[in-house]
């Protein structure tokens, strides 16, 4: 089973990007759940997701203790979460676009999603659409197919520049 | 068609399927998003209900009586402290024999005000004449509630059907589900006593005392048909659709030493820790009880009982181990956990089992060990 | 300009959303009512930003309670206090679901029964803590989540079915206008019996309008007279400034509703149907206010 958690802001689309990477490994004819941890939290607030993808059936509820991965959609939240807790030795971060935060040893890839985001303005009620193009950048890293991933956003979103961040963040994604 | 939905998304797709005349429901936390998506429907024209945004859920049920008593097929869904205002027409729905059926979306009951999964709400529903369904899955919420209008609707029952899904963990994960063509699955309903301008009688009138009793006998003797009912069409959905699930989900328990008995996502969970016990050699066994009522004839004869309670009856204990105990003469150890969505994992689970005491309760994260 | 006092009651940093209007309001309410005054509060967006146990947000004792009771549970607080020959303001600080859907029995029966308390409302014009589903006091054309094609009905008038009690005291007042709502709220408390104020409460996720707009939003409702400030004491109704000047002369609905996106795509008929009712409203109000009907 791979495990996955994904940190981001209320109304950045991290429970968007968690369901959108659960349907691309569903269509990859695997088995995957997705879902968020909700505090009473508002707009704003710091929001965690999680992401199960498995051969086999999925019969775990409780939250994700040991992630393999951990996906950050917003670099702020590094300030007042440790988004490390928990990362399996050997564990990876993606993060959006650089930032000089000790990553503790850890294998750490960057793209910048805002920036592919605005370039397509891809911007709902002022903000940067994130969860597109970060299941481009899941695809670059293996965690699901290209094929599905432009299958998975096409079926949740009619405009194709969704697919299109996605693309852009698969090419500009350095393993 | 396959996709993935949550489990409130699988609960309002089998409703538009079903295409209940009559719709009335009040938001709450975390079952709002059945509601919503209801009314997009119904806006959008998939679905032709009559969709009644009433002002409370007394008002819910009330609007879902006053519908179903003309013959309407009716829906609603709620959770935590809209089911428990919603109580005496609860009671009213089962005792004026109208088939609604209802998803509750299990939460913790205040003070202090928390959105998360429990059972007690439910639990607390427990004697008022409805049958009630424990999912696990998505999948399961989605076919349950296909299965809930049949059973309800039946001739020898006539009885509401409440299905009962855990807040957030089921509500709001995301899921494979494989939806149906649902043919001729679910016919028209046709209800023995609708109301008939042509035919005018009393409903529910003054009933005294040498007559009241029959009339709650008649509910009794119904409850106890349906268990037959449940079956069959279980049966029928099979042999459709390819899926069953049964009064209760059992789990490695042929060859058990000890069984876990539990409802919900918990009863989920547990198979893992039944995976990670026998890898250690100790015969383990899952028994996730669905069907609540009718209570289901459980065998556990000459096994050790571990019971999750994620509810509990104050001065009395966990409602479900109470009711192991008195139904299948056990002493089953009691394990509280879960309440107000406190985590429980697999792991935890396998503790309980392995640390059992049986004939004590122990409340996880109170009792030492536990 | 009336004296605000300096001391908080409603702790920075809370969690409500950015832009809040709702959690200005309380903290001006709060100011008018000072250190001896208990919040009854039944389930609301509030419910959320007083905090997450074991933490508070707010500075006075907050009686958290089911979403229908709230009336009733302040009825039985004030009877206690005025037993026992305490003063203490009981406030209920409910939205606009709690007071004019599942909370209106109780809300009536506590103003018949002359409780000695003050009921405030603020409203957002939705379920805002669910995530915005319509209540019946959201206007007409409005989108909400249960009713994306736009609501059909119109906005409850709660404020004729509380006058319908004839309280000592009733008042509308709006975020925006934090001064007039401290005054309202100042004098409601001088007076015993039961008082009522409703207060327009913008609120940008649920309106969707950007958060900075959000004291805008508040002047520009008063201005197209889409919201009227009155007071109504013993009987006698005044409007307050900013609403008589808005009946002389209305800035256009367009530029109140322009903005919202809950009003993106409404008809025409909704349109004229908000003006239509906004105008009756203001022409009641005025009449009464001279005292002709
Ligand atoms: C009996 C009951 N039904 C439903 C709910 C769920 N609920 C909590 S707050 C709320 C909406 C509150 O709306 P409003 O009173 O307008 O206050 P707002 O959230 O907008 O501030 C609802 C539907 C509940 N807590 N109890
Ligand atoms: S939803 Fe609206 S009223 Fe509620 S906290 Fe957010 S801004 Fe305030
Ligand atoms: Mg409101």
């Amino acid at each position: 089973m791979y495990e996955i958690r994904i940190h981001s802001r209320g109304g950045q689309g991290g429970v968007t990007a968690a369901k959108l990477l659960a349907l691309a490994a569903f269509r990859d004819h695997k088995y995957a759940t997705a879902f968020p941890f909700y505090g009473a939290e508002r707009r704003g607030a710091p929001v965690v997701s999680f992401v199960r993808i498995d051969e086999s059936p999925i019969r775990v509820y409780s939250q994700i203790k040991k992630p393999d991965l951990i996906v950050v959609l917003d670099n702020s939240i590094m300030d007042v979460v440790d988004v490390l807790h928990g990362l399996r030795p050997g564990g990876k971060v993606l993060l959006n676009g650089t930032l000089p935060h000790d990553m503790k040893g850890f294998q750490t890839l960057s793209v910048d999603l805002t920036t592919i985001a605005l370039r397509l303005n891809l911007v709902v009620a002022g903000s940067p659409i994130l969860n597109t193009p970060v299941i481009g950048a899941l695809a670059k890293m293996g965690i699901v197919s290209m094929d599905s991933a432009k299958s998975a956003i096409s079926e949740m979103f009619s405009d194709d520049r969704n697919v299109k961040a996605a693309e852009a963040a698969f090419q500009e994604l350095v393993l | 068609m396959l996709t993935i939905a949550t489990g409130n998304k699988a609960v309002a797709a089998a409703v538009k399927q079903v295409s209940p005349e009559v719709i009335a429901a009040y938001p709450i936390t975390p079952q709002t998003e059945i509601v919503e998506q209801i009314a997009e429907y119904v806006t959008n024209g998939e679905l032709k209900s009559q969709y009644i945004p009433v002002e409370s859920e007394h008002s819910a049920m009330a609007a879902c009586i006053g519908a179903s008593i003309t013959g309407a097929r009716t829906f609603t869904a709620t959770s935590s402290h809209g089911l428990l205002y919603m109580h005496e027409m609860v009671n009213w729905a089962a005792g004026g024999r109208l088939p609604i059926v209802m998803a509750n979306v299990n939460r913790a009951l205040g003070p202090g005000w928390n959105i998360w999964a429990e059972h007690t709400d439910s639990m607390q529903e427990r004697d008022t004449g409805w049958l009630q369904v424990y999912v696990s899955t998505v999948q399961e919420a989605y076919d349950t509630t296909l299965m809930a209008f049949r059973i309800a609707e039946h001739n020898d029952v006539l009885l509401p059907v409440m299905v009962n899904l855990d807040g957030f963990s089921l509500s709001h994960i995301n899921q494979s589900l494989e939806t149906v063509d649902l043919g001729d699955f679910i016919p028209p309903l046709r209800l023995p006593h609708a109301i008939d301008v042509k035919n005018p009688r009393g409903y529910g009138p003054l009933t005294g005392p040498e007559d009241y009793f029959k009339f709650r006998w008649d509910i009794e003797r119904s409850m106890r048909d349906s268990v037959k009912v449940i079956e069959s069409i279980e049966n029928e959905f099979f042999r459709r659709f390819g899926r069953s699930y049964g009064f209760t989900d059992d789990y490695q328990c042929e060859d058990a030493d000890v069984v876990v008995v539990s409802m919900g996502t918990l009863g989920k969970e547990a198979e893992v820790s039944i995976d990670l016990l026998r890898k250690e050699g100790i015969k383990a066994g899952s028994m996730r009880i669905r069907w609540l009522r009718p209570f289901p004839k459980l065998d556990l004869k000459g096994r050790d009982v571990v019971v999750i309670d994620r509810d509990y009856s104050f001065g009395y204990g966990g409602i479900l181990a109470e009711a192991v105990r008195s139904t299948c003469r056990a002493e089953p150890y009691s394990v509280i956990a879960g309440l107000g969505g406190q985590e429980v994992t697999y792991d935890d689970i396998a503790g309980f089992i392995r640390g059992r005491r049986p004939g004590e309760e122990s409340w996880f994260g109170v009792t030492p060990d536990v | 300009m009336t004296e605000i006092p300096k001391e908080e009651y409603l702790f920075k940093c809370t969690s409500a959303c950015a832009g809040c209007s709702s959690s200005l309001v309380l903290r001006y309410v709060l100011k008018a009512a000072g250190p001896d005054t208990v919040l009854v509060m039944p389930a609301c967006c509030t419910s959320v930003i007083q905090g997450i146990y074991p933490n508070t947000a707010m500075n006075v004792p907050v009686y958290n309670v089911a979403f229908a009771a709230a009336a009733a549970c302040a009825s039985g607080m004030s009877a206690a206090f005025r037993a026992a020959k305490k003063s203490t303001n009981v406030i209920v600080y409910a939205g606009d679901g709690g007071t004019v859907d599942i909370g209106i029995q109780a809300l009536s029966g506590a103003f018949e029964r002359r409780t000695d308390f003050l009921y405030i409302c603020y409203d957002n014009e939705a379920y805002g803590n669910t995530g915005m589903q319509r209540s019946g006091a959201t206007p007409t054309g409005a989108r909400t989540t249960t009713t994306p094609g736009g609501k059909p009905d119109t906005k409850k008038d709660i404020d004729r079915i509380v006058e319908a009690h004839d309280p000592p005291y009733m008042a509308t007042a709006c975020s925006a206008y934090p001064h007039d709502l401290f005054k309202k709220v100042t004098k409601a408390l001088s007076i015993r019996g039961p008082k009522f104020i409703h207060v327009l409460a913008p609120c940008p996720p649920g309106w969707r309008y950007p958060t900075e707009q959000t004291v805008e939003m508040g002047k520009l409702a008063v201005k197209t007279g889409m919201w009227v400030l009155f007071e109504r004491e013993y009987g006698k109704v005044t409007i307050n400034g900013p609403s008589r000047a808005a009946m002389i002369k209305p800035l256009p609905v367009e530029e109140y509703l322009g903005p919202q996106g809950r009003f993106k795509g409404i008809s025409r008929e909704a349109v004229d149907a908000l003006v239509s009712l906004a105008r009756r409203n203001a022409k009641r109000l005025s009449l009464e206010e001279e005292g002709v009907c």
